[in-house]
């Protein structure tokens, strides 16, 4: 290869290269605050004020739903650590026991106050027949 | 130039049929999901779009690469023809995404690092375009644009791998090249044609907006105007 284009070639891995340790370096110091939510053991081993608006995400632990008027509470869980959590208002259509949720709100005496409670779901996909045919 | 156009119009029309009778069996003849119902089904326009998007994308920085090594012009022609193609296909992934949102999360608009990731390589190709268009003097403005192309490259795994590396609302990828896809094969199937035609159609997107950048940048030459 003639030399200019071989000084282009190493040209353009140079910019790369640094290019590349910038951004990683940039997403390092951010580390977990790229994190969308936290997970119920995550929270556990922080100090957050009860005036700081955080979200958190996990599964909902099946039977902990209650209902009591327009008010609904669940147990989010990661399947070590788990937090109550209250919300009033319409939950989304896929939320359900043993399935994803994220919530946002206060954490107030470990008990946490949901403003917003979103639905979260899965990377399957697959007709309900197969599903039954699962189960089985 | 005669055989281009034949190829062209063979794979346009072609991915078109794909694309529609995917369409028509994904939309038609399968079941819903067992947990989305219905609302899944715009997977096979989210899925196509998103993925054209951000192979685009590294098709642009491939070109980019061979313009500023080997100064091949066609390469440069092509970085530019593709840009508002990547933009287009990185707009109907984000719309066609939010309006899965609202059934599915119960929100429109989240800043997880996935959304946002592909928010920032939308604005990418709108800058990109912009950029390109604010020079008068088309080889710097080809030389510029190769650069930033290849170095906005980065988001692309940074996309690919969002999903891994943070936690985020958007769910992780359904179809792997190592593992078995989480998603059933009567689903599948429509989806795999939906992404060829979809493939296609932009493939034939791309060599006329290409068609268009020859024709700009060489309407001088004695060979187009006896195209012409």
């Amino acid at each position: 290869m003639n030399p200019t284009r071989k000084r282009r070639i190493y040209n353009i891995l140079f910019v790369l290269l640094f290019s590349i340790s910038g951004i990683f370096m940039i997403l390092y110091s951010l580390n977990t605050n790229l994190d969308y939510f936290f997970t119920p053991s995550e929270l556990n081993n922080k100090e957050i004020s009860s005036n700081k608006r955080i979200k958190i995400g996990g599964m909902v632990l099946s039977g902990s739903v209650k209902r009591q008027g327009s008010v609904i509470s669940f147990v989010i869980t990661d399947y070590e650590n788990s937090i109550d959590v209250i919300y009033e208002g319409i939950v989304p259509d896929l939320f359900k026991e043993d399935s994803g949720v994220v919530a946002l709100g206060y954490l107030q005496n470990d008990i946490f106050e949901a403003e917003e409670v979103l639905a979260k779901h899965d990377e399957n996909y697959m007709p309900p027949s197969i599903e039954i045919k699962n189960d089985n | 130039m005669f055989q281009v156009e034949r190829a062209y119009k063979f794979i346009l029309y072609s991915s078109l049929i794909i694309y529609i009778v995917s369409l028509i069996w994904g939309l038609l003849f399968t079941q819903e999901d067992f947990v989305q119902g219905n609302s899944y089904r715009i997977i096979y326009l989210h899925v196509p779009a998103s993925f054209l998007s951000q192979s685009l994308y590294i098709s642009m920085a491939v070109a980019s690469f061979v313009y500023i090594v080997w100064r091949v012009k066609l390469a440069a022609y092509l970085v530019i023809s593709i840009a508002p193609i990547g933009a287009l296909t990185t707009f109907i992934a984000l719309t066609s995404g939010s309006i899965w949102g609202i059934p599915t999360w119960g929100t429109w608009w989240q800043w997880d690092a996935r959304i946002t990731s592909t928010l920032i390589l939308f604005i990418m190709y709108l800058g990109l375009i912009s950029l390109h268009s604010s020079f008068s003097n088309y080889e710097k403005a080809d030389k510029l644009l190769s650069w930033l192309a290849i170095v906005g490259a980065i988001n692309i795994p940074i996309i690919k791998k969002s999903v891994d590396w943070w936690s985020t609302l958007h769910q992780s990828a359904s179809i792997t090249l190592t593992d078995k896809p989480s998603i059933d094969p009567s689903m599948l199937y429509p989806l795999i044609g939906s992404m060829i035609g979809f493939f296609g159609i932009i493939i034939s997107l791309v060599i006329i907006s290409s068609k268009y950048q020859i024709f700009l940048r060489e309407k001088n030459k004695s060979w187009i105007k006896e195209y012409v």
